[in-house]
């Protein structure tokens, strides 16, 4: 019934959106434009590599337009709207090529999908391409998961890894149920529960930096937890989180560390050494 | 210009030009979840009761009188408040009276401010009527007025409440529209679902923080 | 003016004050064990999540319902009240809600107050206020009892002593009220309730927040466990209730589904133990309750939010806690590190509206954006946007216009330039290639030290070579076509 009442007006007080209905995924395309994020790209190329044999292994082609360069999350979540606009229109632009956009990060692909739309809030001419990108982007673990629906056979030796997934993946694109699916596929992967797992790690972006006594504590608490599981490794789809935690890790100088999904899952089903 | 008028022109103001939202109250989902047989209605009050800690006892109606005397007689408590102008208050005097009844009935007829030392702190239970109950939450509902006064549920240690089993609702959505409460409601409607506790130290659950320790419900069959 | 009056020692800012409460391990604990305690019991008593979301977006709705006509309402609610013999009173600041209840307590020459609890009475600063005009307000909600107790604030919404565990009260009891020390919390709730019922017995007036008011009926509806509402709008012969402008709901039935939704979101309960519906004072004939009862209608800077649609949303608030509860910044350092009334996820997007941004000008960043809280808010209201919103805000120069008070308190020509650097890197792939190139080429140089960052972590070396350029070796010329340019 509510569906109904539409109050235009600007200062109309508002509800909660509509909640989102399960995604209906298409068939596996031909091909795909790969947006690998700004820290992937510093940090772990090789992880964006494994994300692109991953992709191929399935038959399909991987555009990686050298224009790319940042989804402008970190300015948009810092509150400078105008450069995070500036940033993600150039984005939008390059990425307006009508193929399916798959993004290595959870955090990133939600930007995208949710939060593009509030960037260009004001811009109603651009929210149709907006809301074009959206429907067309999908975090890594979705599309290997509901699109191209891999039939992995799995290579290495039995393990146990724990499975950490960034709190926007989790909310907006609901990664950990994909991640969990996609290592269910494989056999002789047992992923352990780490205690408080659905617990931030502390990065948050620019909180990392701007609270580092509350984020020290958070990645310290996440650390602990995802050692005291009792796996050999941690994975996680997200670059950001992987980069707080293993940062962590160093300078706690312990041998434990994780490792990008997409590293790991490549290794497993190829059957080659990855970093 | 008042402190009303700044507010609610700021108000208008802000909402200039739209429109109120409409009424989408979702009246099956206040319901449809907390729906029971008659014979599960009662099953379900006792169950939430019981869970924190009231008492409670399913008798013959008739029986009421004598089962409150026995419980005083089983804590050893010296006497009792009632509200003199009920039916229920009636019936408990004329079974004292016939049972030559060893504890004090205190009759509440009077003004509060008269003899607020004794009813803070020598009166040792009350016992009240209840409009109804509800099985959802294991609630009581009353509705004190002159004759049943609001402290009598609130002040004795021991709060003994009669509530009949045709008057158990499934949820409050339920009663409330039954009883048309938005057609006039007392001065003071209480829903009451257990003796009065408190987890304010460590969590650690502790019972009789300022209101009644104990909860008797007395569920009255008709027969 | 009301002088804020620290009752500890605390270090000025978040940051400072986040220190001292993370180095504190009886703290952390504390809060730690109390709060996974708290989300286990929510999520016990919303089981049904298809029950649950329907619920939250029901209570979603009937707020903004309400809000969307809140002027009419506080209307309606002003005209029923009075019609049932209620006095209504309006106050645009803290402290001419302080004047308006000390009115009624000196028209009646008491000096004796006791209170239900109320956050409304805290952004007030009542108690101090009527101190200073001789006027003793004792606290009788246990945990806020403990808290007064100890001269400290409340540091959680709904449990205030939640920072303190049996033995901290223990002693505390031992210290100020003579008893013997005991660790029985059963013991130190009859203490409790003893000392608390000569008061309820001698007070002059009674004041109690109010949870929802209802227009259609003139009704003030108060939920508690304890027994001390009650006790504090029936015993004592004035009853004072003070709130928000934005508690008042249109109707009684929108009462069901948010009490519903306040007690399982707070303490994971189907409902608390008193469900307490005020529709006047004492009639003619009735022998106890109030003789006058009266409502004191708060602004203080809820007008201010409520001007701009998205942070009017803030208003949905029905103060369950939840979203505290489940906050990983919050349950580390507790609390008081926020620095005032209301603390938490909901204390940061509320606070600037009635303080301003400059007193509280790290309230936006504190939080990681994790989503936590906005996924339990029993109303669902979307505080990470507005978390979010209000670092805009907090940015903007003065020419930009900042809509919430005081906002540009975190204004910086430094850090706007730093982004504009950003932004010019980031449009300009050419310039961002050779960034990338740069960056990896000379990754070893990184310094150990750069600021924060190493404060918790490894100094953050590059990869040798970016994904940029293994992307572009491994797919060949193919990979590089873009969209359209």
């Amino acid at each position: 019934m509510s569906e109904l009442f539409y109050d235009a007006a600007p200062n109309a007080t508002r509800v909660a959106p509509e909640r989102p209905k399960a995604r209906a995924y298409p068939a596996k395309p031909s091909e795909i434009t790969l947006f690998g994020t700004c820290v992937m790209d510093l940090f772990f190329p090789e992880a964006g590599l494994d994300a692109i044999r991953l992709l191929e292994r399935e038959g399909i082609r991987v555009h990686f337009p050298q224009e790319q360069s940042c989804c402008g999350q970190p300015a948009w979540t810092s509150g400078y709207v105008k450069e995070a606009r500036e940033v993600a229109r150039a984005q939008l632009n390059l990425l307006d090529n009508g193929q399916p956009v798959v993004v290595p990060s959870g955090s990133c692909a939600g930007m995208f999908r949710q939060h593009y739309r509030e960037v260009f809030a004001d811009e109603p001419d651009t929210l149709k391409r907006v809301e074009d990108l959206a429907e067309r982007t999908f975090e890594l673990t979705e599309f290997l998961l509901h699109v191209c629906q891999v039939q992995w056979q799995d290579l290495g030796k039995p393990t146990q890894i724990a499975l950490h997934t960034s709190c926007s993946a989790r909310r907006e694109m609901n990664t950990h149920l994909h991640a969990r699916q996609l290592l269910g596929k494989l056999e002789k992967v047992e992923r352990l529960e780490h205690d408080h797992e659905s617990e931030c790690c502390g990065f948050g972006g620019t909180f990392s930096v701007r609270m580092p006594e509350v984020a020290g504590a958070m990645v310290q608490d996440k650390t602990r937890s995802l050692m005291d599981s009792g796996a050999v490794e941690m994975v996680t789809a997200d670059g950001g989180c992987l980069m707080n935690i293993n940062g962590s890790l160093e300078k706690q100088e312990v041998r434990f560390r994780g490792r990008h999904l997409a590293s790991f899952l490549w290794e497993r089903v190829s059957g080659e050494k990855t970093s | 210009m008042s402190a009303r008028n700044n507010i609610l022109n700021r108000l208008r103001t802000s909402l200039a030009g739209t429109e109120p939202r409409p009424d989408d109250f979702d009246e099956a989902l206040v319901t449809e979840p907390w729906q029971y047989t008659p014979e599960s209605r009662i099953q379900r009050l006792r169950a939430l009761m019981e869970a924190v800690q009231t008492e409670v006892h399913q008798l013959p109606a008739d029986q009421w009188p004598a089962k409150v005397q026995a419980l005083l007689e089983s804590r050893n408590l010296a006497n009792i408040l009632y509200a003199p102008g009920t039916a229920h208050g009636q019936k408990l005097a004329e079974h004292w009276q016939a049972h030559g009844a060893r504890q004090d009935l205190v009759a509440y007829d009077r003004p509060v401010e008269q003899w607020k030392e004794e009813l803070f702190w020598e009166v040792d239970a009350s016992v009240t009527g209840t409009v109804g109950g509800i099985a959802a939450t294991g609630s009581l509902v009353l509705w004190p007025d002159r004759n049943e006064p609001r402290l009598m549920s609130l002040l004795p240690p021991l709060h003994i409440a009669l509530l009949k089993a045709s008057e158990i609702e499934d949820n409050l959505y339920a009663i409330m529209q039954k009883q048309n409460w938005s057609a006039g409601l007392p001065t003071n409607l209480l829903l009451v679902s257990g003796p009065s506790k408190t987890a304010d130290i460590e969590q650690v659950l502790a019972y009789g923080a300022h209101g009644p320790k104990e909860l008797v419900v007395l569920i009255l069959e008709d027969q | 003016m009301n002088q804020r009056i620290p009752v500890t020692e605390l270090e000025s800012s978040f940051r400072g004050r986040a220190s001292e409460a993370l180095a504190d391990s009886q703290l952390r604990t504390n809060f730690r064990t109390a709060m996974d305690s708290l989300m286990r019991k929510r999520a016990d008593a919303f089981s049904d999540p298809d029950e649950r979301e329907d619920l939250r977006e029901l209570g979603n709705h009937i707020k903004a319902r309400a809000l969307s006509q809140l002027p009419d309402l506080l209307e309606q609610l002003e005209a029923k009240l009075t019609e049932n013999g209620v006095k209504v009173h309006w106050a645009e600041t803290t402290e001419e809600a302080n004047q308006i209840v000390h009115g009624i307590i000196e028209a009646k020459k008491g000096s004796q107050v006791v209170k239900g609890k109320s956050m409304v009475s805290e952004e007030m600063e009542m108690n101090d206020y009527l101190a200073e005009r001789n006027v003793e307000c004792l606290e009788s909600d246990m945990g806020e009892y403990i808290v007064q107790l100890d001269g400290e604030k409340p540091s959680h919404i709904i449990m205030p002593a939640i920072h303190k565990n049996r033995h901290q009260v223990a002693r505390l009891f031992h210290n100020k009220l003579g008893v013997e020390e005991t660790d029985d919390v059963n013991e130190l709730i009859r203490i409790g309730r003893r000392t608390l019922r000569e008061k309820f017995m001698e007070a002059d007036v009674g004041v109690s927040g109010v949870n929802f008011a209802i227009a259609e009926t003139g009704t003030l509806l108060l939920v508690e466990n304890e027994g001390n509402g009650r006790m504090s709008t029936t015993a004592p012969p004035v009853h004072v209730a003070v709130t928000g402008i934005e508690k008042v709901v249109e109707n009684l039935r929108d009462v069901v589904p948010l009490v519903s939704l306040l007690t399982r979101s707070a303490l994971g309960q189907p409902i608390t133990t008193y469900v307490n519906l005020i529709s006047g004072p004492r009639k003619p004939d009735e022998l106890d309750g109030p003789e006058e009862v009266h409502l004191v209608l708060l602004d203080n800077g809820r007008t201010r939010a409520f001007a701009d649609a998205q942070m009017r949303q803030t208003l949905n608030c029905i103060r369950c806690g939840a979203c505290m509860n489940h906050c990983p910044v919050y349950t580390r350092v507790g609390g008081h590190t926020y620095g005032e009334v209301y603390p938490g996820p909901i204390g940061k997007i509320v606070t600037p509206h009635m303080v301003g941004l400059k007193q509280v000008p790290d309230h936006p960043s504190a939080s990681s954006l994790c989503g936590a809280c906005g996924e339990v808010c029993p109303v669902k209201i979307p505080i990470p946007e507005l978390l979010q919103r209000l670092r805009q805000e907090n940015v903007k120069s003065p020419k930009e216009h900042p809509q919430v008070k005081d906002g540009g308190a975190k204004y910086s020509r430094t850090e706007r330039a730093v982004w504009r650097v950003w932004a010019g890197l980031n449009t300009s792939p050419a310039i961002y290639r050779l960034f990338l190139w740069g960056a990896t080429r000379f990754g070893k140089l990184t310094p150990k030290n750069v600021g924060p960052w190493t404060q918790n972590h490894s100094a953050p070396v590059p990869a040798r070579r970016s994904l940029h350029d293994l992307a572009r070796q491994h797919l060949g010329s193919q990979g590089t076509k873009g969209g359209r340019s």
